[in-house]
């Protein structure tokens, strides 16, 4: 037990240190950098808590795809030399106080649905009723719930996202002239006599050759 | 205490027991690469050092661990000296889950095929981290080409994993292994096969989509300003990758340690030599394409990848579903 709170301890440290250094340090990229660190101590922590899956998919999703297109857009976009304002002391940034603003409302909900865990803890006990039992992996419990009391939901957000891809695929896509495509069928299915034509040129009155 | 640092010095030992034999085989493969490849276009490969050029990796390991290491003055000096670190912790890590029999295998954890496949989606950032800090050229070209090329047939490999895990119903990987003890998944999933094959060479950039590295455009690609140890993690980083890719192929479809046919003179063979005969079966298949491939134009790979692969293989997962659902045959306990 005492090994387990150590790693605990060591897993959070980082992750509060590199979440503090995401938003200070000077450079976008090293920012980049300690978000993915951030994502990858929490998701250690949720593995400590038995939740491997939702940790290994955390991996999955945030670490080896999102945070490879953020890296991908602060490196083509060359801002990683942007000053950072609040380290730099200008004085006209307003984004201290709207951020301390939101900060703090995340910091007290999260004290209250912790204060609820630790003072009602009949609120615990509605999570068996229903139907999750321990003697399965997590991964067949997330699947049961998922794809049956939430099947709706769950097919609604997967739309959502698909909505969202097309619409910014359909923002962004312009049809350009006079571009040179490759097309592989007609390629291949191109015959001699498409691309070749004998000619008896006639002495002495040459031949005409349109393109 | 005492007991608690027993259990610790056993971990160790058993880490050390995987670690070493993965280290030098990944030295040894790097001869036999060289080797297939040299035989393919008729040449002899490394022959000189140790009895049929066994020792040649070891040597070059020497080389270069006496090289000095050049560290480019306008370089991100930390990112830089993570880069080679993180590519082989990375490949190394990853070995911990896979299982060489139904006892020998370090972490039997739930999730194992998850967790190999997170490592190997991780992998992209120690190029892309050398390729940045290297504030170079090349090396950047080289870094950016390699991360939307690994993103994009990760999602295809992802989708194949989604086929074989309908069939089996658990995401551990000795359950995947045990799962076809009947019948390996290579004969129902062989287009998965396929095109598992081919998306492990894009994922681990090798030929004939090693474009990250493409010398004749890019000089060496993210590596080009590393030299000597940095160089040479790297490169063991890659070819610990490829091994890790092989036994993979061999865990999902091959049927990872069973012996093809389970009648007496098979059964003698023990179960961790199937699983090294099979990860090398697919090995020199992998360096047999590259001798023989040229090398795919950019956005060939990126059609090949988006626009043909993951419909395909999302098809052939649509296909596998409605035939376990049909004829009953999910595995669902």
């Amino acid at each position: 037990m005492i090994v387990h709170s150590i790693f605990f301890y060591i897993f959070s440290i980082i992750a509060i240190f590199s979440a503090i250094m995401v938003t200070v340090s000077r450079n976008t990229v090293h920012s980049v950098f300690f978000l993915i660190l951030d994502f990858i101590s929490i998701s250690c922590l949720f593995i400590m808590i038995g939740a491997e899956f939702i940790g290994m998919i955390m991996l999955i999703v945030y670490v080896g795809a999102v945070a490879v297109l953020f890296l991908f857009v602060v490196m083509m976009l060359n801002v990683s030399q942007q000053k950072n304002e609040w380290l730099s002391g200008e004085k006209n940034s307003n984004h201290i106080p709207i951020g301390l603003l939101i900060s703090a409302l995340i910091f007290f909900e999260l004290i209250i649905v912790a204060g609820g865990w630790k003072y009602k803890p009949e609120l615990l006990g509605s999570f068996n009723s229903m139907g999750i039992d321990l003697t399965t992996t997590n991964t067949h419990q997330i699947g049961n719930v998922l794809y049956t009391d939430y099947i709706h939901l769950f097919q609604l957000s997967g739309m959502i996202l698909l909505v969202a891809m097309v619409g910014a695929i359909v923002l962004t896509f312009r049809k350009r002239e006079g571009i040179k495509r490759q097309g592989y069928f007609r390629q291949i299915s191109r015959e001699r006599k498409d691309g070749v034509e004998l000619i008896d040129v006639k002495s002495k009155k040459g031949v005409k050759i349109d393109v | 205490m005492l007991e608690n640092l027993n259990i610790l010095f056993n971990e160790v030992y058993k880490i050390l027991l995987l670690l070493i034999p993965v280290l030098v085989s990944v030295a040894m493969i790097v001869w036999l690469d060289r080797r297939v490849w040299a035989f393919v276009q008729k040449r002899r490969g490394p022959n000189v050092v140790g009895p049929f050029g066994l020792f040649q990796s070891l040597a070059d390991a020497l080389k270069y661990i006496f090289k000095e290491i050049i560290i480019p003055a306008s370089s991100n000096k930390i990112i830089f000296i993570l880069a080679p670190i993180v590519t082989m912790t990375l490949a190394l890590v990853s070995w911990a889950v896979i299982p060489f029999s139904e006892t020998y295998v370090l972490a039997d954890i739930n999730v194992g095929i998850l967790y190999l496949f997170a490592v190997s989606s991780l992998g992209v950032y120690g190029i892309i981290m050398g390729g940045w800090a290297s504030n170079s050229k090349y090396p950047f070209l080289g870094a950016i080409r390699s991360a939307a090329q690994m993103v994009s047939y990760e999602v295809s490999i992802g989708v194949i994993i989604i086929n074989v895990l309908l069939c089996v119903g658990s995401l551990n990987l000795k359950d995947i292994v045990l799962a076809q003890q009947d019948l390996w998944f290579i004969i129902p999933l062989f287009p998965m096969f396929v095109i598992f094959f081919i998306s492990a060479l894009a994922e681990t950039n090798r030929p004939p989509f090693d474009l990250p590295e493409a010398e004749a455009e890019l000089v060496a690609g993210y590596q080009t300003e590393y030299s000597g140890m940095m160089y040479a993690m790297f490169w063991l980083g890659e070819y610990a990758n490829i091994l890790l890719m092989c036994s993979m192929g061999s865990i999902l479809f091959l049927g990872g340690w069973l012996s093809p046919i389970n009648i007496y003179p098979f059964t003698l063979v023990p179960a961790p030599l199937w699983l090294i005969f099979k990860i090398l079966l697919l090995f020199i298949l992998f360096s047999l394409v590259k001798a023989i491939v040229p090398r795919y134009r950019y956005d060939q790979l990126m059609k090949l990848g988006w626009k043909i692969f993951l419909p395909f293989s999302l098809i052939w997962l649509i296909l596998t579903s409605s035939y376990l659902f049909y004829f009953n045959l999910l595995p669902v306990n």
